[in-house]
């Protein structure tokens, strides 16, 4: 079970562990290893896990992170779960649009829609 | 690969001083203006600050949020780069970094000690065969969001210019 941490708030709603991230700015290598690594514990604590990050507080991320987060989607993948992304800010919108990675994750533009889309 | 919209130019092969930031010869609305060099280990600590000392500047010289969320971007892209691609995370290796901010433009150039690297021969991380992995996509955003990027020293160096612009988006033209 994955703890509260100064990065991550993890709520329940329903059957589906919301993540919100504290950091304003998922940039610092640290700070994505170990966001890496309580996310991969979250997801891989149970079958076909249903998880949603939402990016309200996230004014900034760079390429690792991107890889980090493509880390997480292939584990809740290999768990036959559903992760969903929401509430990203345009800029950091952008950044998904550049590298296509807009094609990779289900992105919805509000928690609201994120969680109405699992199956 | 190479990057297919034309926003940035290669100059690999081209050589320059370590110490080619002109001081008042460039010519520009805002007169001369010295640029600031540093020059770091293969440290992030070392690198963050390098960034905030950059950031600072730029927000001060009243840059657009886009202009300032791009810098941020392609400068932490570029110094990941030179430190852990470039130097291998090897803490006898350096990182220079110089740049000169003026109201108009930010010009921030990166220079490693390692191997360099052949521009070209660098995947495109957005096709299909690529898309999933987890590296790659540093050079892909910093040339998405400089107005110019240029290499040099084998690749050893770069030189990132972000024009000022009251527009949104990645850049204007």
């Amino acid at each position: 079970m994955p703890e509260a941490s100064a990065r991550l708030n993890v709520s329940d709603h329903k059957d589906v562990k919301v993540v919100d991230f504290v950091e304003n700015k998922i940039l610092d290598e640290a700070n994505i290893a170990e966001i890496g690594q309580q996310l991969t514990a979250l997801v891989e604590a149970k079958d076909r896990p249903k998880v949603l990050l939402d990016f309200h507080n996230v004014e900034h991320l760079s390429s690792a992170a991107l890889g980090m987060l493509i880390n997480v989607n292939n584990r809740v993948k290999n768990q036959s779960g559903q992760l969903r992304l929401s509430n990203i800010k345009p800029q950091i919108m952008e950044v998904f649009e550049i590298t296509k990675l807009n094609k990779l994750f289900k992105i919805l533009p509000t928690r609201a829609e994120a969680l109405a889309s699992y199956n | 690969m190479s990057p297919a919209d034309g926003r940035s130019r290669r100059s690999g092969g081209r050589s320059e001083s370590k110490h080619a930031a002109p001081r008042g010869g460039r010519a520009g609305a805002g007169g001369p203006k010295a640029s600031v060099s540093m020059t770091i280990g293969s440290d992030y600590g070392d690198a963050r600050e390098v960034q905030r000392l950059i950031r600072e500047e730029v927000e001060k010289a009243g840059f657009d949020s886009d202009s300032q969320f791009a810098i941020k971007l392609a400068l932490e892209e570029a110094l990941i780069n030179a430190i852990k691609h470039g130097n291998k995370l090897d803490k006898s290796k350096r990182v220079q970094v110089e740049w000169r901010v003026t109201p108009q433009a930010a010009e921030i150039e990166i220079e490693d000690e390692g191997p360099g690297f052949d521009r070209s021969s660098v995947p495109d991380p957005t096709n299909a065969t690529n898309l999933e992995k987890l590296t790659g996509r540093g050079i892909l955003l910093i040339e998405a969001y400089m107005t110019r990027v240029e290499y040099s020293n084998g690749g050893r160096r770069v030189k990132l210019i972000r024009h000022n612009q009251a527009g949104g988006g990645l850049k204007s033209a």
